[in-house]
């Protein structure tokens, strides 16, 4: 398309990467046919040719509105569109530079400004969180509603091997998924250990730093960011880790993401760089050691009927990272039985901060994807990130996990049956 | 012959509604539409200036969103009684600027209209709201081994009510017929706010035949708020052949042979080699990057007359000096080569900020001819050409690429797209073939038709919408304007057109 940049962006690293995506984006709409909030609300203002448009808008100089703030904050960064768009259009990155001009010319106020704020600053501290979450368990009956449809019941995690192995990994813990799913890391653990690798967590490393950043607070998304690459720098270069596993998939796509972060920061873009490189979700992991799964598998194999399971790929593993069909196939070697799902290509509403701040579009969003992972009689649901686990978890009696919990249990079946 | 019937005005001269009253006309929608659904703010406006074709851009008053027909009925009432224009939008994805908003009128947007009302398998036909996606039709008839047949290339996103509008076409629609041949009602509503139906469920109907009237008319003659589609039986076996040529013109040739033959194909398209290479790079279909352009040419029907068909297409190929063919070998591998093609316009975005996406048919056997001229005017513009194909019909979609941001640009590639249009009706063809002719192609209207049919033309909207207030300043041009065209293409080979009328 046509752009004509203002003054107080045109010259700027923001402002030429903006351009160069704007530049890309023909307005062919193809986008608005996979885009959850273009399909609930039939706007072009709530689709992604649309958003791209008031940014465009915005960045070519057209002062922002709460209107145009509340169409971008609808916008789940599913990246579905990226995906669909046959021209390239790095939109995410887009929403990235737009939404943080549009921040800064129409500040937030009020109820909204407390309710974001105390996100940026809970949601990440994990030590906080986790003692929040655990009183939350405590008093569970005595809290208001909204709250307590938010606390989910403790998961014991089980046993974390012992590093025994050469090869090792780092495992990143991430801020909430320690105390709402420590079986997920565990049992990762457990699986590489049967694959012959150890996997470690830093105690300096902490949350990714997605929730500050998707929250426009760049600069702590930013510092988040550098200490995790401080925590994890010394065993990367003392060459004692060949890979850092990030076992929440929206979390992965930040790590992964860490070299655009932080590539104007002479101090850490090339630490940032290498760190983004060895980020790894673990179905890239698995999938690299399928020779030395396949046996373990066979072992647990059974006579018995097999298990029906629905996966939910989450929006931040099929689009942000683009892993397609790895994690069903390994369920499938695993001997489950997938069902297919309808609409597997639309975001299931938790989107990180979203199901808190659009809770009303998040809502419509989970009833259709559980009506869809549910539709053909799963009696498991697998996922592959915290935020989509527990958000759909409070919307079905159905067991929803992280699939590597899946693995982990077809591996301990053969272990014990081959004693 | 005397003229017994008066013009319309909007049939001489494009009427001027700058004496329309925003303030009035928003305080009276106000009362039809919860504020969510009414724009009438620059900020909600200006994503709304363009559709699929965005060097045409243009602000509206107002942009409305209605949920309910009984809604679309007041939203036209209004309009009528204060002389208000109305365009109506689908999904946008037009390559005419067919929904390019009039500026003192109303975008009427269908996009809310997205339910599926029935399927009937037995009966093969569906009845579906206006702002369903295409490709929606064919994954909810799928369960009962039906899909609906005219397949447009942005089919993922682009809307029923605008395929009607625009009487769309796509690669399938070879075989199978375009939209019109694939609908039983249309279902919508008159600027006056009367409820109409053209078509019936049978297969004909007594007294003048409509439909194929109301198909194609781009928004000028009603409101479209439901369709019943025709289904069709998915076969047996569908298998795409994908044949790799040294020479664009060879590939032209060979298209004509096949249809020469008597063969008709499921679908028979082309692609040059910098459409491929840029297409290759989104969908991976493994197409043949060196090759200077591509035939994909399918075969469907029972496994016996797909092997058939198939053998002869291979024969007739390798005749034509095709350098290499493969067959695809399952269902997947034939959507992935089916999706580069249907990919192929927005993926020039990877290779070009612009492109003018030009739609003219000619006569099959004059293919290899136009590809030709097209190459000779790449270096008269000095701008490139990418060519795309519906080369079964001879539909030819040249992609013109330029720079909206070089000064200039712009009008070179449109006076480029001009000269190939013009082309086209000189070869014996039309210009256009299934995009509709919007604002894009009118002036060329004055090209293909002569003053008594673009009257006859204006009677017959007359008949729906007497003060033209339908989507104006679109698809037929007024009087006046050929007028002027023909004065600016005086000098040029044509005679002057229109000699008989009064220059305003």
């Amino acid at each position: 398309m046509q752009t004509n940049l203002a003054g107080f962006i045109k010259d700027t690293p923001e402002g030429r990467e903006a351009e160069a995506i704007l530049r890309k984006c023909v307005h062919c709409g193809f986008c608005t046919a996979t885009c959850p909030t273009y399909q609930l609300l039939g706007d072009e203002l709530d689709g992604p040719r649309g958003r791209i448009y008031l940014i465009k808008q915005v960045l070519e100089g057209q002062r922002a509105t709460a209107k145009t703030r509340l169409h971008l904050d609808r916008c789940l960064t599913c990246r579905s569109c990226e995906t669909t768009c046959p021209s390239g259009v790095e939109y995410g990155r887009l929403a990235d530079i737009g939404r943080h001009v549009v921040e800064q010319q129409v500040p937030r106020t009020g109820s909204d400004r407390v309710l974001r704020g105390a996100l940026r600053e809970f949601v990440p501290r994990s030590g906080l969180f986790g003692t929040a979450l655990g009183l939350g368990r405590a008093f569970k009956p005595l809290l208001p509603r909204v709250l307590s449809a938010k606390v989910s019941p403790g998961h014991a995690a089980g046993v974390w091997p012992a590093p025994r192995h050469d090869r090792r990994m780092l495992a990143l813990a991430g801020c909430v998924q320690p105390s709402m799913r420590p079986s997920i890391n565990a049992a990762t653990a457990r699986v590489l250990d049967a694959l012959g690798i150890s996997l470690v967590e830093s105690a300096g490393a902490g949350c990714c730093g997605a929730v500050r950043f998707h929250l426009q607070d760049h600069d702590g998304g930013r510092a988040d960011a550098r200490r995790n690459i401080d925590a994890w720098w010394p065993d990367i270069a003392a060459g004692r880790v060949e890979a850092i596993v990030v076992t929440a998939s929206g979390c992965g796509v930040q790590v992964k993401d860490y070299a655009h972060l932080l590539k104007e920061d002479p101090a850490y873009a090339a630490k940032a760089a290498r760190v983004a490189a060895l980020a790894r979700d673990p179905a890239e992991v698995v999938l690299a050691e399928a020779e030395r799964l396949k046996p373990l598998l066979a072992a647990g194999a059974g006579k018995g009927p097999r298990q029906r399971i629905a996966f939910q790929s989450p929006c931040s593993l099929q689009h942000g990272q683009r892993i397609r069909g790895v994690v069903e196939g390994l369920l499938r070697a695993a001997g489950y039985v997938l069902m297919p799902v309808a609409d597997a290509h639309l975001c299931c509403g938790s989107a990180g901060t979203y199901s808190i701040l659009q809770p009303e579009l998040s809502g419509r969003l989970k009833a259709n994807k559980l009506a869809a992972l549910t539709a053909q009689g799963a009696e498991r649901i697998a996922s592959a990130n915290i935020g989509c686990i527990e958000h759909l978890s409070g919307g079905t009696v159905i067991p929803i996990q992280h699939w590597i919990e899946l693995i982990d249990e077809k591996i301990t079946e053969g272990c014990r049956k081959s004693g | 012959m005397a003229d017994r019937f008066e013009e319309p005005a909007f049939g001489a001269v494009e009427r001027d509604f700058s004496q329309v009253d925003k303030a009035r006309l928003v305080q009276a929608l106000s009362r039809v539409l919860a504020p969510a659904s009414l724009l009438y703010d620059l900020e909600d406006l200006r994503p709304y200036e363009c559709d699929g074709m965005a060097a045409l851009r243009q602000l509206p008053l107002v942009v409305v969103l209605p949920d309910t027909e009984a809604q679309v009925v007041e939203i036209l009432k209004i309009c009528a009684a204060q002389q208000v224009p109305v365009v109506a939008r689908g999904a946008g994805t037009g390559l005419s600027g067919g929904a390019q908003p009039h500026r003192f009128g109303v975008v009427l947007s269908l996009a809310r209209f997205g339910r599926i009302l029935s399927i009937d398998a037995h009966a093969r036909r569906a009845v579906v709201q206006p702002g369903v996606r295409n490709l929606a039709i064919s994954e909810a008839a799928a369960p009962f081994g039906l899909y609906y047949a005219p397949d447009p290339s942005s089919q993922i996103a682009c809307t029923i009510g605008g395929n009607v509008a625009e009487n769309s076409g796509g690669v399938h629609c070879l075989k199978y017929g375009l939209t019109i041949h694939n609908l039983l009602k249309v279902r919508g509503v008159t600027i006056q706010g009367e409820i109409v139906e053209f078509g019936s469920l049978a297969l004909d109907a007594p007294g003048y035949d409509l439909l194929p009237l109301v198909t194609g008319s781009e928004g000028m003659l009603a409101v479209v708020t439901e369709v019943t589609v025709k289904l069709t039986p998915k076969p047996q076996l569908a298998q795409c052949v994908l044949a790799a040529f040294d020479d664009v013109v060879k590939a032209g040739d060979a298209v004509a042979a096949i249809i020469a033959a008597g063969i008709i194909p499921a679908g028979l398209e082309m692609m040059d080699q910098p459409a491929t290479a840029a297409v290759e790079e989104f969908v991976r279909a493994g197409y043949p990057l060196d090759a200077e352009a591509i035939l994909l040419c399918e075969s469907d029907g029972t496994p016996e007359e797909v092997a058939e068909e198939i053998g002869r297409v291979r024969a007739i190929l390798e005749r034509s000096g095709a350098t290499d063919i493969c067959v695809s070998r399952d269902e997947a591998e034939r959507l992935r080569f089916w999706a580069g093609r249907k990919a192929a316009f927005p993926a020039a975005g990877r290779i070009s900020p612009d492109y003018y996406c030009m739609d003219g048919t000619i006569p099959r056997k004059r293919l290899g001819e136009m590809l030709r001229a097209i190459q000779d005017m790449e270096k008269k513009y000095a701008m490139r050409c990418i060519n795309v194909f519906h080369a079964g019909d001879g539909n030819l979609h040249p992609l013109i690429l330029f720079d909206a941001n070089k000064p200039g640009d712009q009008h070179t590639a449109e006076a480029f797209g001009a000269e190939i249009l013009e082309l086209s009706v000189a070869l014996g063809g039309t210009i256009t073939g299934e995009h509709g002719v919007g604002i894009e192609k009118i002036n060329q209207m004055c090209s293909q038709f002569a003053t008594p049919e673009i009257k006859a033309f204006h009677r017959v909207k007359a008949a729906f919408d007497p003060a033209g207030l339908l989507n104006p300043g679109k698809a037929i041009p007024t009087l006046n304007r050929c007028a002027e065209y023909g004065r600016e293409r005086m000098g040029r080979t044509s005679p002057q057109a229109h000699p008989d009328l009064p220059r305003f």
